[in-house]
């Protein structure tokens, strides 16, 4: 059994990256917010829910790094220059690929954005 | 690509129906703008230390926005007025790249992380008291200020309303909460705003580098008269704020007059209260020192007898929806006597 698939045959994988960036968006505000509502009831300090959360960044932007690498692939490494206009399965399948790596491209960095605040807020507010 | 800019360079050659320069009129948004940028209600003549960061933010973004406008626009000219060949297909494709996701993506970077660094300064956190040498509990009720001073030099807090004073150079604590709908307390000149929001709890800190008069409107819409509900914030020379406070929690000097009598006899102290008097209400703002305000209602008009006059008769008149009743039945003696009782509660 692959752990990749060899070929790209559903829609869904459009959406992978979009999806990994909107569930690391959840996880980031809802922990930060369960935590500074429950702090005086938590153990542990802010510092562990920061760590947390860059480990779990780093886990959503290697997820999307390799939709970003499938997407590549299907779109034959650049081979192809778009329009992939034709009413082919070729070229469906390419256009696909490429609009897979945009939406890729562009999770990759909104999850960048969306963990940027953890790095300067240091504490919840009383 | 180069089908666009052929379209663009097409329309180019007509004549626009607007006047030929349409840069003689630039003048009127810069001369409105400039205006707004002074005075006693402005984040951008800074005279606190927040507010100071807010506006150094604020020309950074306008001055990064220019930047990039600017290079927007300038392309968007190159590609309309340019009549060499056009571009291939790969620098066409590279140009968008770099231009149009890369560079963009790294400076809205740049600019988020300076506004996000900046952020726990614009939020300084004083702490608990005593560590908190003053602390200033607002409540936002429509459509006035409930004002409480709580200073280590002093037992028990301060009740005051509709006016905030403040000592120069020191760090003030303001406890904000809302007794009935969503405010927003803001002092532009001093720092950012901050909600006020029933059954919460919402901290600011602010430090005052400038002595002045400076305004604050209710920054949320709370119902009908939210425009009316504003107030003056004196920064005072720590010395004389200390005087100032130890006169606030005493009771006004009274001059000898039958407004008082009149003041209790019309229920009036059902709901404001005059220190050293049977007047207990808590209702309305407390009105012990009423006299010595910079405004009245809640900063929109001049404290003058004629005017605290007028509002006791048409308060309704004077600020739709206010929870004050009209007393414009009362005999005009009887008005008079009160206004100038209560203008003389300094
Ligand atoms: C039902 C309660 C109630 C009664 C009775 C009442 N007031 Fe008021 N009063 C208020 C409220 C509430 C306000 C705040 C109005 C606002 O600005 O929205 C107010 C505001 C005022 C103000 C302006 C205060 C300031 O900080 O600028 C004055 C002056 C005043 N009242 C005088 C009187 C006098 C004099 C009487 C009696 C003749 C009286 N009030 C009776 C509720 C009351
Ligand atoms: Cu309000």
């Amino acid at each position: 059994m692959r752990i990749i698939p060899n070929e790209m045959e559903s829609l869904w994988t459009l959406f992978t990256a979009p999806v990994v960036w909107a569930l690391h968006f959840l996880i980031c505000y809802v922990s930060v917010a369960v935590y500074c509502a429950k702090s005086s009831q938590i153990s542990f300090g802010f510092d562990v829910v920061r760590l947390g959360v860059v480990l779990v960044t780093i886990m959503a932007l290697a997820l999307i790094a390799m939709s970003g690498l499938l997407a590549w692939r299907q779109w034959g490494f650049g081979t192809h220059d778009p329009p992939h206009d034709d009413p082919t399965r070729h070229d469906r399948e390419l256009f696909q690929g490429f609009a897979t790596l945009l939406l890729s491209g562009l999770s990759f960095v909104a999850v960048i954005y969306v963990a940027m605040p953890l790095l300067f807020i240091a504490e919840c507010s009383p | 690509m180069s089908g666009f800019s052929q379209v663009v360079r097409g329309q180019a050659v007509e004549r626009p129906p607007y006047p030929r320069s349409p840069l003689r009129y630039g003048f009127i948004p810069i001369l409105m703008f400039a205006h707004g940028c002074a005075g006693i209600q402005s984040t951008l003549e800074p005279t606190g230390a927040e507010a100071r960061q807010i506006a150094t933010l604020f020309w950074v973004m306008v001055i990064g926005g220019s930047v990039v406008w600017l290079a927007v626009i300038g392309t968007l000219l190159y590609a309309a007025r340019w009549k060499g060949e056009p571009h291939s297909a790969q620098s066409a494709g590279r140009l968008i790249l770099w231009g149009g996701a890369i560079f963009p993506a790294v400076v809205l970077m740049a600019l988020l992380a300076y506004a996000l660094w900046l952020m726990p300064s614009l939020r300084p956190q004083s702490g608990e008291p005593p560590s908190a040498p003053l602390r200033i509990e607002v409540t936002g009720e429509q459509f006035w200020w409930r004002v409480s001073y709580r200073s280590k030099n002093h037992e028990a807090s301060i009740a005051s309303a509709n006016e905030i004073r403040l000592p120069l150079g020191q760090r003030v604590e303001f406890v904000l909460k809302s007794s009935d709908v969503i405010h927003s307390f803001w002092i532009p000149s001093l720092g950012g705003k901050m909600d006020m929001i029933p059954g919460r709890t919402n901290r600011l800190s602010l430090l005052a580098t400038k002595v002045g008069i400076f305004r604050g409107p209710c920054a949320e819409y709370c119902g009908t008269s939210h425009t009316l509900m504003a107030f003056y914030a004196m920064v005072m020379d720590p010395a004389a704020f200390d005087i100032w406070l130890e006169a606030q929690s005493q009771p006004s000097e009274e001059l000898a007059s039958d407004g008082k009598l009149r003041f209790i006899s019309n229920g009036c102290g059902s709901c404001h209260t005059v220190h050293g008097t049977e007047a207990t209400g808590t209702l309305g703002p407390d009105l012990t020192h009423l006299g010595s305000r910079e405004s009245l209602a809640a900063g929109i008009l001049p404290n003058t007898e004629e005017a605290i006059r007028r509002f006791i008769a048409d308060p309704d008149v004077i600020k739709p929806g206010s929870k004050m009743p009209a007393f414009r039945m009362l005999p005009e003696d009887d008005l008079q006597a009160i206004a100038s009782y209560l203008k003389g509660l300094k």
